[in-house]
């Protein structure tokens, strides 16, 4: 059942299988819509192959998956650690966690104003609308999760006579990865959409323009260029911290 | 060796579980300790380790009821091995990780402790399995993971909760076999919690028999077999079985 054990022939297979299937979904509604805003997806298909083949197209890809990757590293580097720690020590917790709550359920992408003065028009503010909207989700789950770690495993450290230092390099730390990896696989498309939101306006790199520059020329099949673009990213970045939960959470397997 | 005194334990919401617990164990000596469900063995386990605190009650302040060697027992130590219930393996670490981290808590370099692991899961039977997860073993080889992770200690006392009883019968006599040739060979004293009276009397040079709300000791059976080559099949081991049946349904029935 669960997708990271899956092999990745057998894994490529399945999208493949999906990828027609959807195929077969659109020609039937392109079909019945007949207008040139829905392409027929061997148009579209044959625009992004062309597409493949052109620097330029690499050119925005990249740029997005360059705001997309660092985001990602960054919701981590900062959301895992501290979701550990608040898990992990009551007397942090004590003091975080009202402020981590309060924002929570605040939606963050109405702070893009404020991160747009702040940090300007540049990559600097798109990654950290995403790496924000990202961490709270990381911070989250880890937190909790290393709050429901069973006791027993927490007894069983410390009846070896392990310290607390040991708890959470063995237990803890190792514990909360897994539920790190499901937040940002979970919100993997999250972030693909905030950055479709992000990069349509004040840049001219990025898929996010790209679809909207098409719209604006009313280039219907380049916009669906930017639209299989920004799915196909969506697929990586899944699959990248698929990887990486296989690679680092090896009893999962 | 182990010296416990006047032991007693109350948790937070003023629930008694034991009172007035004394037991001795001498240093080549195994103890059985046999009980009803929820009437606080384990949390005796955990007293004697350190994993819990004794609650003081009409003691003076620096009454010390675990003490071992003459050391009062405060906190966990690695002289204290505990199999706990339900083994207590830790599943993102794999056999030879689990056996090890011990010795990686009282800072053994890793080779050494590699190979300490090694040897000890080769001596359970579990020879390349050192790379597996507990989640990928049976229950009878995660049970074998956790005495290896006991032994390779070398601990001065060891305890079990209920090591063997969620496992087949023909597992469970090989282990219980398998246990009673470790402590024949490395002479480490183990206190043993168990639901089963056979499994007591073939493991317990003492059996005790804890019982009662609050629990206290309600009875010391003496088992001079135990140990003896086909205890298990000896008239004494069937009459011994006998009389902790008959004493268990007296109190248990007081109880209910
Ligand atoms: N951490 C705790 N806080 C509060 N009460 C507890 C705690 N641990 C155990 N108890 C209570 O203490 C009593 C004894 O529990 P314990 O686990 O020691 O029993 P046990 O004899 O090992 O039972 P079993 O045979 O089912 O394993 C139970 O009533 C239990 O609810
Ligand atoms: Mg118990």
């Amino acid at each position: 059942m669960s997708p990271r054990s899956a092999k990745p022939l057998r894994r490529i297979l399945e999208y493949l299988a999906a990828c027609l299937a959807l195929l077969a979904a659109w020609k039937i509604t392109a079909l019945c819509v007949g207008s040139a805003i829905l392409p027929q997806p061997e148009d579209a298909l044959l625009g992004f192959g062309l597409a493949l083949i052109d620097p330029a197209f690499w050119k925005h890809f990249f740029a997005s998956g360059y705001r997309a990757g660092v985001a990602m590293a960054l919701a981590w580097l900062v959301g895992f650690p501290l979701g550990v720690l608040m898990g992990g020590v009551k007397r942090f917790d004590a003091v975080a966690a009202p402020m981590v709550f309060l924002t929570y359920p605040v939606p963050k992408i109405v702070l893009l104003p404020v991160v747009l003065l702040l940090m300007g028009l540049g990559n600097a503010s798109k990654i950290t609308m995403i790496a924000l909207i990202l961490g709270y989700q990381v911070l989250v789950a880890v937190r909790d999760g290393v709050r429901n770690i069973h006791p027993k495993y927490l007894d069983s450290i410390r009846s070896l006579g392990a310290g607390n230092a040991r708890i959470f390099t063995e237990a803890l730390w190792p514990a909360a990865l897994p539920h790190g990896f499901t937040a940002l696989r979970l919100n993997s498309g999250v972030s693909v959409a905030v950055l479709f939101f992000v990069e349509s306006f004040a840049t001219t790199k990025g898929l996010g323009y790209l679809i909207m520059d098409a719209w604006g020329r009313l280039a219907y099949v380049d916009m669906f260029t930017g639209i299989l673009g920004m799915s196909l990213l969506g697929v990586l970045l899944y699959e990248t911290v698929n990887m990486l939960e296989h690679l680092t959470c090896r009893w999962k397997r | 060796m182990l010296e416990v005194t006047g032991l007693d334990k109350s948790y937070a919401h003023g629930r008694e579980v034991l009172r007035n617990v004394s037991l001795s164990l001498g240093r080549d000596e195994t103890l059985a300790v046999i009980g009803p469900s929820g009437c606080g063995k384990t949390t005796l386990l955990y007293l004697l380790c350190g994993l819990v605190q004794p609650s003081p009650f009409d003691h003076d302040a620096d009454h010390t009821p675990v003490t071992l060697d003459g050391e009062p027992v405060r906190k966990p130590t690695p002289d204290i091995a505990i199999i706990l219930q339900d083994y207590g393996l830790l599943p993102w670490k794999n056999a030879r990780d689990n056996v090890s981290l011990g010795l990686k808590v009282k800072g053994v370099d890793k080779r050494t402790r590699n190979k300490a692991a090694k040897d000890m899961l080769a001596r359970m039977g579990l020879s390349g399995r050192e790379n597996d997860y507990p989640g990928s073993l049976s229950g009878g080889e995660q049970q074998r993971v956790a005495i290896a992770r006991a032994y390779v200690q070398q601990p001065k006392l060891l305890l079990m909760d209920e090591p063997f009883s969620s496992l087949d019968a023909l597992t469970r006599e090989r282990l219980q076999h398998t246990l009673l040739e470790l402590r024949r060979d490395q002479r480490i004293p183990y206190i043993l919690v168990t639901h089963s009276v056979e499994e007591a009397v073939f493991l317990g040079q003492r059996i005790m028999i804890l019982a009662g709300c609050p629990a206290r000791v309600q009875a010391v059976f003496d088992n001079p077999g135990f140990g003896r080559e086909g205890h298990r099949a000896t008239p004494e081991f069937y009459d011994l079985v006998r009389e902790i049946r008959q004493s268990m349904e007296v109190l248990w029935c007081v109880e209910s």
